[in-house]
C-alpha cells in the first residue's frame, strides 16, 4: 500500500516537474497555483505513504528507496517552508525535479536496498538519517537559491524590459532563501555526521577515514562549510557562490553514490 | 514657412552618440549663437536634453545646411553622424516640434519634464535674440498645443515616469525598499525626483552630493537627509544600496575600481546605480561587476516600454490633435505670410493703373510708341514709389511679431481680399459654433 500511496505522490509531483520547465519560460500565476496544490497533495500522499510504512513495523530505516523517499520528504517540507514565509514558488524550478527524481526511484524499484551490516543503536541510526538528510534537503534547497539567484542576476544585467515581470522573486530574497538554508542545514548537516560517525564507532570500534564514504562526506560538509564561511566572512553571493553550490551538491551527490562503493556504509539486496 | 529640423534623440542614436552631442547649460548660448551666424540660417535654436538634441531654424530658402553646422560644431564626420539624424522640413517640422512638446516622442510618452526642458531652451535662445518671429511663433503655439494635449487626453496622467521605473527596478533586486539608503549624486530635478519615490517606498535614509556644497545641504535638509562633501564621495558611497547619479561631469566619475572597492566594504551586497546623466556617469566597466546593476537613461527606457502599450490608445487621440493643430498653424502662417499681401498690394495698384491709362488713352489720342513708352514709366515709377515705403515696412514686420497687425492695416486700407482668410475665419466660426 505504501508503494501506492508513494506513486500517487509522484504522479502530483510530475505537475510540479512541469511547471518547473514551463516557469523557466514563461510567467503563469494559474499554473504556479495549479502547481502549489498539486505538490500539497502529493505532499499528503507522500506522508501517508511514509506513516504507513512507519506504522505497519516494516519500516526499514536503512533502506536506499526509504531514504530517499524521506528526502524527497523533506526537501518539499522546506519548500513549503519558504512559500510560507515568502510567498514565492519558483525555487520549484529547482525542488520539483529533484524531489521527482527521488520519489521516482523511491516508487519503481520494489527491492529495497539494506545496509548489510547489523547495527547495535537503533536511535543513533534514526537520528542520523533524519539529521543527515534535513541536511541535504536544505543543501538542495540552497542549491536552487543560488541557481535561481544567478539567473534572476542575469535578467537584470541583460537590462530587458521583461526583467521586470520575470517569474522570479527579488534577488535579495533569493539570496536569504539560499542563506538562511544554509545557515540551518549546516548543523543538521554535523550533528548528522557527529551521530554517523558514533553509530560506526559503536559497530565497528573504529573510523576508516579511506572509505569513500567517509572521505566524501568529510569533503561535503569542508565545501558545505567554506560555503558559510565565505558567506559570513566576506558575503560572497552570485556566481562565486552558485560554483560553491554546486561543488557542495555534487559532492553530496558522490558521498550518496559512495553508498555503492563504501565497506562500512553498504546497502545489499535484502 | 520655411523651417527646419534636424537632430538625434533616443530612438534614433544610441547613448554613445548622443552623449557626444550633448550640449551643457552653460554652453547653450554660445551655440544657438553660432547657429544663427550660419548662413541661411534666420533664426535658430538647440533644445538638448539628456534623450534629444535638436535644432529648430526658420531658415532663408528651407534648404540651410543644418547637417553641415553639426558635423563642423561638433567635430563629427558625416559619417559617424549622419547614419542617426532625422531631419524635417515645413510641415514635418513643425509636427515633430508639436510632439516633442507635448510629450509625444519621449522616451516616457505623457512625461511632463519635456515641455519644461523647451522652454527652457526657448527662453535661453529668446535672451540672446535667436527667437524673433516666425520662430517665436511656432514655439508659443508649440506650447499651447502640448498644453492642450495635456488636458484633452489621459497621456499625461498616470505617467509612468523614470522615478517608478527605478523604484520597480529597486524592489527587484532588493525585494522591499524599507531600510534602504539612497545616495544622490549632482542634485537635479530627476534625481530629486526619483528620491522622493524611492523614499516613499519606504527607503529610509538619504545622502547628496554635489559639486556645490551648498546646493547639496539644500537638497538633503528637503529630504531630512546627510550632505556629503563631493570629495568624500568614494568613502562613503558604499553605504547607500541605490545610488542615483546624475552629474554634468564629462567622464564617468564611477569607475571599476571604485565598484570593486564599494563592493568589498559592502561585503557583496548588491547595489543599484540609476545613471540618468548624459554624458554617464557609471562606466559600463563598472556595471559588469556582480553585484552591482547599473541602469542608464536607455536601459530605464526599455523597462518602460512594456509599460507604453496601455497608453497608445491616448496617444492616438493625441496625434490627431496634433494634425489638426499642425492644420491650424499652417493656416496661420499663410495669414502671417506678407508675401501674398505684397503681391496682392502689386496686383492691385496695377489694375488701377491700366484702367486709368486705358480711361486717358482716349481723350489723348494716338501716341507715338515714344509718347506711349514715356506714359507707362511714369505710371510705373509714380507706383513704384508710392509702393516702396509700404513693402518695407511690411517685409520688415515679416520678422517682428506684430507682422499680423500691420498685414491686417494693409488689407484694410486697401480693401484687399483674401480667400484664405476667408476661409479660416469661417472655420474659426464654426469651430466656435460647435463648442457652444
Amino acid at each position: 500500500m505504501s508503494l501506492l500511496w508513494l506513486r500517487f505522490a509522484l504522479g502530483c509531483y510530475f505537475i510540479g516537474l512541469v511547471y518547473a520547465f514551463v516557469a523557466l519560460t514563461r510567467t503563469s500565476d494559474l499554473f504556479s497555483r495549479i502547481a502549489l496544490h498539486a505538490a500539497s497533495l502529493g505532499m499528503v500522499f507522500h506522508f501517508v505513504s511514509l506513516a504507513e510504512l512507519f506504522l505497519s513495523g516494516q519500516v526499514v530505516w536503512a533502506s536506499v528507496h526509504n531514504g530517499e523517499s524521506l528526502l524527497a520528504f523533506l526537501s518539499m517540507t522546506f519548500f513549503m517552508v519558504i512559500y510560507a514565509i515568502y510567498q514565492t514558488t519558483s525555487p520549484g524550478v529547482v525542488v520539483f525535479p529533484i524531489v521527482f527524481f527521488l520519489t521516482f526511484v523511491g516508487a519503481v524499484d520494489q527491492q529495497p536496498v539494506l545496509l548489510t551490516t547489523f547495527v547495535s543503536h537503533k536511535g543513533w541510526l534514526i537520528a542520523h538519517i533524519i539529521l543527515i538528510f534535513t541536511g541535504y534537503a536544505a543543501l538542495v534547497l540552497s542549491f536552487g537559491a543560488s541557481l535561481l539567484y544567478l539567473l534572476q542576476e542575469r535578467r537584470l544585467k541583460a537590462k530587458k524590459p521583461t526583467s521586470l515581470i520575470s517569474f522570479l522573486p527579488a534577488l535579495e530574497v533569493i539570496d536569504q532563501i539560499g542563506y538562511r538554508s544554509l545557515l540551518l542545514g549546516f548543523p543538521f548537516m554535523t550533528l548528522g555526521l557527529i551521530t554517523g560517525s558514533i553509530v560506526a564507532l559503536t559497530t565497528y570500534g573504529r573510523m576508516d577515514f579511506l572509505d569513500p564514504k567517509i572521505l566524501l562526506s568529510l569533503l561535503m560538509w569542508a565545501v558545505y562549510m567554506v560555503m558559510v564561511f565565505t558567506r559570513w566572512n566576506s558575503g560572497w553571493r552570485g556566481r562565486r557562490a552558485a560554483f560553491l553550490a554546486t561543488f557542495a551538491f555534487v559532492a553530496a551527490l558522490a558521498a550518496w553514490a559512495a553508498n555503492y562503493f563504501s565497506t562500512i556504509h553498504r546497502f545489499a539486496a535484502s | 514657412m520655411r523651417f527646419q529640423l534636424i537632430g538625434v534623440n533616443h530612438k534614433s542614436a544610441p547613448l554613445e552618440v548622443r552623449e557626444r552631442l550633448a550640449i551643457p547649460e552653460s554652453r547653450l548660448p554660445d551655440t544657438c549663437r553660432d547657429l544663427n551666424a550660419y548662413p541661411g540660417i534666420e533664426e535658430g535654436m538647440v533644445i538638448s536634453t539628456c534623450n534629444r538634441v535638436e535644432i529648430v531654424a526658420h531658415t532663408a530658402n528651407g534648404h540651410a545646411d543644418l547637417r553641415g553646422f553639426l558635423h563642423e560644431h561638433f567635430h563629427l564626420k558625416p559619417e559617424e553622424l549622419d547614419a542617426h539624424l532625422y531631419e524635417y522640413r515645413e510641415k514635418d517640422a513643425v509636427r515633430h516640434l508639436f510632439r516633442v512638446a507635448s510629450s509625444l516622442d519621449s522616451m516616457v510618452v505623457g512625461e511632463a519634464q519635456i515641455l519644461g526642458q523647451v522652454k527652457e531652451a526657448y527662453a535661453t535662445a529668446r535672451a540672446i535674440g535667436a527667437v524673433r518671429g516666425q520662430l517665436d511663433q511656432l514655439f508659443s503655439r508649440a506650447f499651447a498645443v502640448a498644453k492642450r494635449v495635456r488636458s484633452e487626453t489621459a497621456v499625461g496622467s498616470s505617467s509612468v515616469s523614470i522615478a517608478s521605473v527605478a523604484v520597480e527596478l529597486a524592489k527587484k533586486i532588493f525585494g522591499t525598499l524599507e531600510g534602504k539608503t539612497v545616495f544622490i549624486v549632482g542634485a537635479g530635478k530627476m534625481s530629486e525626483l526619483a528620491a522622493r519615490h524611492l523614499m516613499a517606498h519606504g527607503c529610509a535614509s538619504i545622502f547628496v552630493a554635489n559639486r556645490t556644497y551648498e546646493r547639496a545641504i539644500g537638497l538633503a535638509q528637503r529630504f531630512n537627509g546627510q550632505a556629503i562633501k563631493f570629495d568624500d564621495l568614494y568613502s562613503s558611497c558604499d553605504r547607500a544600496d541605490i545610488v542615483i547619479t546624475s552629474t554634468g561631469s564629462p567622464h564617468a566619475i564611477f569607475r571599476r575600481e571604485h565598484g570593486e572597492q564599494f563592493l568589498s566594504r559592502r561585503k557583496n551586497r548588491p547595489m543599484f546605480f540609476i545613471d540618468i546623466a548624459v554624458p554617464r556617469d557609471v562606466s559600463p566597466e563598472m556595471g559588469k561587476l556582480d553585484g552591482i546593476f547599473t541602469y542608464d537613461i536607455d536601459d530605464l527606457q526599455q523597462a518602460v516600454s512594456s509599460h507604453v502599450a496601455d497608453r497608445r490608445q491616448e496617444a492616438e487621440l493625441a496625434e490627431a490633435i496634433i494634425t489638426s493643430e499642425v492644420e491650424r498653424f499652417e493656416a496661420r502662417l499663410q495669414t502671417l505670410d506678407v508675401v501674398p499681401t505684397i503681391v496682392s498690394l502689386q496686383d492691385h495698384l496695377e489694375t488701377i493703373r491700366q484702367a486709368e491709362i486705358d480711361r486717358v488713352r482716349g481723350r489723348m489720342g494716338n501716341l507715338t510708341p515714344e509718347q506711349e513708352m514715356a506714359v507707362e514709366a511714369l505710371t510705373r515709377g509714380i507706383i513704384s514709389k508710392v509702393m516702396h515705403t509700404p513693402i518695407t515696412t511690411l517685409k520688415t514686420a515679416a520678422k517682428e511679431s506684430e507682422a499680423t497687425t500691420v498685414v491686417d492695416v494693409v488689407r484694410r486700407l486697401f480693401n484687399l481680399r483674401d480667400k484664405d482668410k476667408e476661409a479660416a475665419q469661417q472655420d474659426k466660426k464654426n469651430e466656435v459654433g460647435t463648442r457652444q
